[in-house]
């Protein structure tokens, strides 16, 4: 395990550009993820956002269209020079805006990304892990006893967190949110930010999201992404006090637009 | 202030034509079906038997059993599935999990298409060159399937391409993001979820290999043979070519035999649907999205 202790950087990015075909969507970011933080990430739709996730978890090698240069590091290591991609997935765990309930029960949900990795164990093991994956998704005490029960039957809410509980069942050292609450109603919005709240201590957390106060709420650190641009990066809380160095993150903060 | 303008009329009035009109359409469609199954029971139930079935044909075709054929039939059948259910289903994953969404690959998808079309009789020939002459299979059990499996395999990979494709996207995404690789997420995300459809697909290519006549009658199969086939080099009759000749080409038949054998063909065909629907129904219960 490379050096964990919070402060350090888990993530380093630098000069990193993204385009689908001829199409620039993110240019030359360069910042730098904290261990054990929440990373905010905002700004409006399409400013590049979603596509950074992708480039973090390798997955333009899954897209024929979509190229990256630049260097992401994490825990120091170039993303590029992983040898085992898949690998380097396992340890970043994502949520994705909607939730997806894979057509599994809800037991095979959660068991199946260490089935995949080869790290189930036995069956007992394997118990104990989804229930304490459910339990850390705050969502145990409303499937205990539907456990094989089909996932995508759930409702929206549920099934968001059991796409967390899936993601934390790989045990990841970076956990990847983009806009999940946007199929959540607002109570199950909370339940998920005060069990991000507790998830920081053992992992490091990016949460892309359009809702301002959402990264005011939970981030330590927020980054303003627009049109493909990262404008600026801050201490969370300086930038919604009037720290805000650039006037258009403080128009964006300030709800001038966006 | 609520109650209904011309507008409204005017669109109920549309709606109910509509309703009726397409109430008409399906009525057209099933009396054709209602007709020929009906006429086949009626006219051909008496002589079905279990020696009808399971004996075989005497006296120049014209009294006995079926039983060559239905053997021949299920043989050919058999034979081209397991021609054409792997091949089609392994070229399907192909196109639709691995190969980059480029010119080539939509010019494959549309040839398979349009494959698709090709009349059985250009495939028959097709069979005779490449099985029966080119590979010297001669005129066998091998060159009849392997001509009815590649007439079979562009609806096979269509049909299993489009169940592959009508699985979410999200899905695969998330199981990559999972660090699960292209193959993971196709056998444990993306084929249990298309399967249904796949098998549909596959189904009803049975029902047109065991009904074609013109790809088998060049390749493999016998108007007659004193014997059963006993390895897929012979050759064999089979039910679509034994109603084309006892009711063409063999004098003194009774009427009821060619009914007979529709009867039984029709009903291997309807056999095999039922089977589909039902693992269908059974799957179905267990996938829901």
């Amino acid at each position: 395990m490379v050096d964990d202790r919070s402060g350090h950087n888990k993530i380093e990015v630098r000069d990193l550009t993204i385009s689908y075909g001829n199409r620039p969507v993110l240019r030359q970011v360069a910042l730098e993820v904290r261990a054990h933080e929440i990373f905010g990430i905002i700004g409006p739709a399409n400013s590049g956002k979603t596509s950074f996730l992708n480039a973090v978890n390798r997955m333009d090698q899954m897209r024929s269209n979509m190229r990256v240069s630049g260097s992401i590091r994490i825990n120091g290591i170039d993303t590029r020079s992983w040898r085992n991609v898949y690998a380097l997935r396992r340890k970043i765990g994502v949520v994705f805006p909607l939730p997806v309930g894979l057509p599994l029960t809800v037991y095979d949900n959660v068991a199946l990304a260490p089935r995949l990795a080869g790290t189930a164990g036995s069956r007992a093991e394997l118990d104990e892990r989804v229930e304490r994956c459910l339990r850390r998704a705050a969502l145990w005490d409303e499937v205990k006893d539907r456990l094989h029960h089909l996932g995508s039957l759930l409702s929206g809410g549920q099934q968001q967190r059991l796409t967390i509980a899936r993601a934390l069942s790989q045990s990841p050292e970076i956990l990847m949110l983009d806009e999940f609450s946007i199929a959540v109603d607002p109570v199950t919005t909370m339940r998920i930010e005060d069990v991000l709240r507790e998830l920081k201590a053992e992992m490091t957390i990016i949460l892309v999201t359009n809702l301002v106060q959402q990264a005011h709420r939970l981030a330590d650190r927020t980054a303003f992404f627009l049109d493909g641009e990262c404008v600026e990066i801050g201490e969370t809380e300086a930038l919604f006090n009037g720290g805000a160095v650039d006037p258009r993150t403080h128009d964006y903060l300030g709800g001038k637009f966006g | 202030m609520f109650g209904p303008t011309l507008i409204n009329h005017k669109n109920e009035r549309i709606q109910k034509r509509v309703q009726f009109l397409f109430g008409v359409m399906l009525f057209f469609l099933i009396v054709p079906v209602v007709l020929i199954v009906g006429t086949l029971l009626v006219k051909g139930s008496g002589i079905i038997s279990w020696s009808f079935l399971f004996h075989d044909p005497t006296n120049g075709m014209t009294e006995g059993g079926i039983f060559p054929a239905l053997f021949g039939t299920i043989w050919l059948v058999t034979v081209s599935l397991l021609a054409s259910v792997p091949l089609g289903v392994a070229a399907a994953i192909y196109l639709s999990e691995y190969a980059p969404d480029n010119l080539l690959t939509r010019l494959i998808q549309l040839a398979t298409i349009n494959l698709a079309g090709v009349p059985s009789i250009v495939h028959a020939l097709f069979g005779v060159g490449a099985f029966v002459v080119f590979f010297r299979f001669g005129t066998s059990i091998l060159a009849a399937s392997l001509t009815l499996a590649i007439m079979t395999l562009p609806v096979v990979i269509v049909s299993s391409w489009e169940s592959l494709q009508s699985v979410p996207r999200s899905f695969r995404e998330a199981c990559w993001n999972m660090g699960a690789t292209r193959w993971q997420t196709i056998w444990h995300v993306v084929l249990p979820n298309a399967f249904t459809g796949i098998l549909t697909g596959v189904i009803l290519q049975v029902s047109r290999a065991a009904g074609e006549t013109a790809p088998i009658m060049f390749t493999g199969a016998a108007m007659f043979l004193p014997f059963l086939p006993s390895s897929v080099f012979d050759q064999t009759m089979a039910l679509a070519l034994h109603l084309f000749v006892v009711t063409t080409q063999v004098p003194n038949v009774p009427e009821s035999l060619p009914y007979g054998v529709a009867l039984v063909l029709v009903g291997i065909v309807l056999l095999m649907n039922s089977v589909a629907i039902w693992i269908r129904m059974r799957l179905r219960r267990k996938k829901k999205w």
